[in-house]
């Protein structure tokens, strides 16, 4: 059991390596938003600062985003993908397997390189590492909503708009939980409240999210 | 008139009128050596049923050949088997590993052969033969390093061939395994199977058009697309 | 015995032609029903009761914007029960209904939002405000598009509600979650914001025209549901013999 899911993770990452390109778009992301947000709203370190939290949650948003429609569509595509049902390992676990090499793709790059992004926006150093802790607890609860969202549209022809519609409303409490957690240490206050509903947030999405994703991919199979 | 009773009730769809009435033609199954067993099992898609119910039996050291017209459903039977359809109706049970091999060929065109292979035992968790010698049985051997998505489409076949052999399943399920094959990669089908079978395994493929040559004679099942209700 | 007719009830209503027919008898009830508590509400609204002494008669809106609001939810929870009972035992005329209840709560949710800024022009001066329900309405409004897009985009309609349904159930979910995290979320950065009902609760003489009201959004949503699934049957069963012979009798 634990072999296959290892085996998976290897071949994924494998994979990632051997598209070198693709696999680095999320970083490319992240600069880019770090440098277009200061030439468009002006240079000014007080603005800069006051929209740091929201501009570097917004930008690992979209970095999770890029990478979902590879997530199960090429699997679906060559096969590979129904073999995970005449396994003996259950596909729950396999799912999660493939959810956590999203991450290592897409959410731990943005982590990081969240220092160079705080400095680049003039965050302040005292929220630096609640930026850091809030990233390690939400950029997976990225992850598994964008899986979720992927497995019910992998049957759709169209699904990048659809992916977008779904993803919106999920994502709501992540991004307010997290951005709020580090406007709080900004403003020299306790993250704690934040982080801990951010964290429960991710206990209940590890809980309750594969098993979805497990029956969306399984009637997407057909 | 629509008949429900039991299972079908839930599913809403509709049976032939004289479904019930009909001789049930069972499948002889051999209580020590069935490794699969399914009973009236039937996949829907819309809501409608896609071919007759099937009773099938896979005993051990035995293979069935499951064939039909294009569209009666060959594959669909064969992944509902895998367990890859949840099945509509019906009951299936199995007692040994499984390996499927479908119209994809389930490899990864952007890692080498070997890699392939390595992953397929790996992921099996039951290693069976060394990737090498896999590859020569299968006639491609030096071929290890050239990407998969180089090789042609009969090579790809000889591929998938290959990945039954690195890892040890007890069920071989093969959707039309003789298709873009030659004729020594029938040939060698058949051999595969043969060996397969006296190991104590079990096999049930789809096929059209050459039918297996094997030692010991398979069972045969000759599948139906369902009626559908709607009039197209 | 009882048990066991009560099942038989339960799997016929799954049968179309019976939901069909159900659908055809109760919706014009429910509809007349609907048409009779909107009438005598809003003539009570509008006409009997006296104006608010801050809000003059703009506060009138509240009428249909309150339970427009209301029915948007507790559609929603319709839909979540469907969904269960569709996922479950696998009833075709669930998941159609589950389905067509999603463009119902959507209208409600646009009516809610729409009255909500119409509202909000005069009162607040602002067309909108980041303020927790009306960002969670709108939140909500993207759930209900989100179903209704995924249901559109399968051609085999049975998978695309199936799939639908487990949105449908994620949302239930997350949706608690969304309204808790915005209401948080508006307090802590913006201190609080004004609350719908100002700082006078409301005046017992305004109660009686909004029960009415709620009555008839409730009727009005059964009525619509039923219209739409027995249509949707239709359509999707339209090369089916039933229906053949349901045309066929009428035409």
């Amino acid at each position: 059991m634990t072999r296959a899911m290892l085996a998976l993770l290897r071949r994924d990452l494998r994979l990632a390596v051997r598209h070198g390109g693709e696999s680095l778009m999320p970083l490319v992301f992240l600069f880019a938003v770090l440098i277009l947000v200061p030439l468009g709203v002006g240079p000014g370190p007080n603005l800069l600062s006051a929209i740091a939290p929201g501009m570097v949650w917004v930008a690992a948003l979209l970095a999770s985003l890029l990478a979902l429609e590879h997530l199960f569509r090429p699997d679906l595509d060559d096969g590979t993908l129904e073999q995970w049902w005449t396994g003996e390992t259950p596909v729950g676990l396999l799912v999660m397997t493939r959810l956590f090499s999203h991450w290592l793709i897409t959410g731990l790059p943005v982590i990081v390189f969240a220092p160079v992004a705080a400095q680049m926006l003039y965050l302040p150093d005292r929220a630096l590492s609640t930026l850091v802790v809030s990233l390690l607890i939400g950029t997976p609860l990225l992850s598994l909503i964008g899986g979720l969202a992927s497995a019910l549209t992998l049957g759709t022809n169209r699904g990048s708009v659809l992916l977008s519609i779904l993803i919106f409303p999920l994502v709501v409490p992540v991004l307010i939980f997290a951005t709020g957690a580090v406007s709080a240490a900004a403003d020299g206050l306790s993250a704690r409240a934040h982080l801990g509903l951010l964290s429960a947030l991710l206990i209940l999405a590890v809980t309750l999210i594969p098993l979805a994703t497990t029956a969306a991919l399984r009637l997407n199979i057909e | 008139m629509v008949r429900y009773s039991n299972k079908q009730t839930i599913c809403m769809f509709r049976l032939p009128d004289d479904y019930f009435s009909r001789p049930r033609a069972r499948r002889h199954c051999l209580p020590m050596k069935a490794l699969l067993q399914a009973d009236q099992v039937g996949f829907t898609r819309s809501g409608e049923l896609v071919f007759e119910p099937a009773d099938v039996c896979l005993n051990a050291g035995q293979a069935l050949v499951i064939s039909g017209p294009n569209g009666s459903g060959k594959t669909t039977l064969l992944r509902v088997l895998a367990g890859i359809l949840e099945p509509a109706t019906g009951k299936l049970s199995r007692s040994a590993s499984l390996a499927f091999l479908g119209h994809l060929a389930a490899v990864k065109g952007d890692l080498s052969c070997r890699e392939n292979l390595e992953f397929s035992t790996r992921f099996s968790g039951q290693p069976g033969m060394a990737v090498n010698r896999a590859m020569a049985r299968v006639g491609l051997a030096g071929l290890g390093l050239r990407p998969a998505r180089a090789l042609s489409a009969g090579q790809k076949r000889r591929l998938g061939l290959a990945g039954l052999l690195v890892a040890r399943r007890d069920i071989w399920l093969l959707d039309e395994p003789y298709a873009s094959l030659d004729d020594a990669g029938g040939e060698l089908v058949d051999q595969l199977l043969d060996e397969h079978l006296a190991g104590g395994g079990t096999a049930a493929l789809s096929t059209h058009q050459r039918q297996p040559r094997l030692q010991t004679d398979p069972d045969r099942l000759v599948i139906r697309a369902a009626l559908r209700e709607s009039v197209r | 015995m009882i048990w066991h007719n009560i099942k038989v009830g339960f799997h016929r209503l799954g049968s179309p032609p019976v939901f069909h027919r159900l659908c055809r008898v109760v919706a014009p009830w429910l509809w007349a029903g609907a048409a009779i508590c909107a009438a005598f509400g809003l003539y009570k609204a509008l006409y009997l009761v006296p104006p608010d002494y801050q809000q003059s008669d703009s506060f009138r809106i509240l009428y249909v914007h309150v339970p427009a609001a209301w029915q948007a939810m507790a559609g929603y929870l319709v839909m979540s029960v469907l969904a269960v009972i569709a996922l479950v035992w696998r009833i075709r005329t669930t998941e159609i209904m589950a389905m067509m209840g999603a463009p119902i709560g959507a209208a409600f949710t646009l009516i809610c939002l729409a009255t909500g800024s119409i509202w909000g022009r005069p009162m607040w001066g602002t067309w909108w405000a980041w303020d927790a329900r009306l960002t969670s309405m709108l939140v909500l409004l993207f759930v209900y598009l989100g179903i209704m897009g995924l249901y559109a985009a399968f051609e085999d309609k049975r998978k695309g509600a199936r799939v639908a349904c487990i949105l449908i159930l994620v949302g239930l979910v997350n949706i608690p979650i969304i309204h808790f995290s915005v209401e948080w979320w508006t307090t802590l950065h913006q201190g609080s914001t004004i609350s719908f009902f100002g700082e006078s609760s409301m005046d017992s003489s305004m109660m009686p025209p909004l029960i009415w009201m709620v009555i008839a959004t409730k009727l009005m949503f059964g009525a619509a549901l039923l219209d739409r699934s027995r249509n949707e049957l239709i359509e999707q069963d339209r090369r089916k013999g039933w229906v053949r012979q349901k045309l066929g009798a009428s035409a």
